[in-house]
């Protein structure tokens, strides 16, 4: 670690993204570092909810900035930049996750059963303000655990729509998975984190409609 | 989807329920649904405690990135870089400024 870091001087942040990546392209060092910089944070915490693991994040964001170092010359601008990457950091983190689970698949083409109804079991109104409750580690923690106890391909799902606000268009466009697929997913993952979080910011003691347990 | 004359059950709403969070039904189906939940409390319940979880993730950096981890990025990507530059002639990759 007694390297520097890239020493650069700071980009406008209104420069243009395909502006950037045509000097990337071109040589421009401080562009790619401008790119990397807008993204990384995002990269970063993706890697790590995919992996739960923050070697492996780490390793991802490397290895994704540094691939799309060495192929930025194939990079067509037909996405956007941020998502040529994520759907590198996806594949890399997957990859992560695979080999630490090496006895079982991990795969987001996983056969599930799309037509299967999804299950509610939990059905209870939560604390008006359950976030309020908690400091925000333990909140942190709380909203953590949850998401890693998800299947890898809904968790990934959730966090590309929900955590990182992509499109279902991009999502799909990330993952090689039709829209349909996208869709579906993300209702399940959505419903076992409601399922889960229930159980803990669910409303104590007043059985308000009869339906607190 | 023709939602005209027929009542929409428990799971209808639950298998519209992304696209009724996400605001992506159709105007007509989207009026069925908010019919259903103002009579069935249970898939209110659903319905508000879903939103929340969507909500609750929304802006919540649960991980972010340690300052050590980023210099360590822009340092591997410098000396990428300076690998590439090297293997090209003095011409390639410089940092401008």
């Amino acid at each position: 670690m007694a390297d520097k870091p890239l020493q650069t001087a700071r980009e406008p942040v209104s420069a243009g993204e395909g502006d950037l990546v045509e000097r990337a392209k071109g040589g421009d060092m401080e562009a790619f570092a401008e790119l990397v910089r807008r993204y990384e944070r995002r990269i970063y915490r993706m890697a790590r909810q995919i992996t739960q693991n923050d070697e492996d994040a780490e390793d991802v964001l490397q290895e994704s900035f540094l691939k799309a170092f060495e192929h930025l010359d194939s990079f067509q601008g037909q996405s956007k930049f941020y998502t040529w990457v994520t759907r590198i950091a996806v594949n890399e983190s997957l990859m992560k996750l695979r080999k630490r689970k090496s006895d079982r698949t991990v795969s987001l083409d996983e056969n599930i059963e799309t037509d299967e109804e999804p299950i509610v079991r939990e059905i209870a109104v939560w604390e008006d303000t359950p976030e309020s409750k908690y400091s925000q580690e333990e909140l942190r923690q709380i909203l953590d655990k949850a998401i890693d106890s998800l299947k890898p391909i809904f968790r990934t799902v959730f966090i590309l729509r929900d955590v990182e606000e992509l499109s279902t268009e991009e999502t799909a466009e990330i993952l090689g998975l039709s829209i349909a697929a996208v869709k579906s997913r993300l209702l399940r993952a959505r419903l076992q984190l409601r399922e889960k979080l229930t159980r803990v910011f669910r409303r104590k003691g007043d059985g308000i409609f009869g339906y607190a347990k | 989807m023709d939602t005209q004359n027929r009542m929409i059950t428990c799971k209808d709403f639950l298998r519209e329920l992304s696209d009724y969070l996400d605001d992506a039904t159709d105007p007509a189906l989207r009026a069925e649904l908010e019919r259903h939940i103002n009579e069935c409390p249970n898939c209110w319940v659903i319905c508000d405690t879903t939103r929340k979880t969507i909500q609750v993730y929304k802006g919540m950096d649960l991980h972010p990135l340690p300052e050590r981890v980023h210099e360590k990025l822009m340092d591997a990507i410098a000396r990428r870089a300076a690998h590439r530059a090297a293997k090209n002639g003095p011409a390639g990759g410089a940092a401008q400024g």
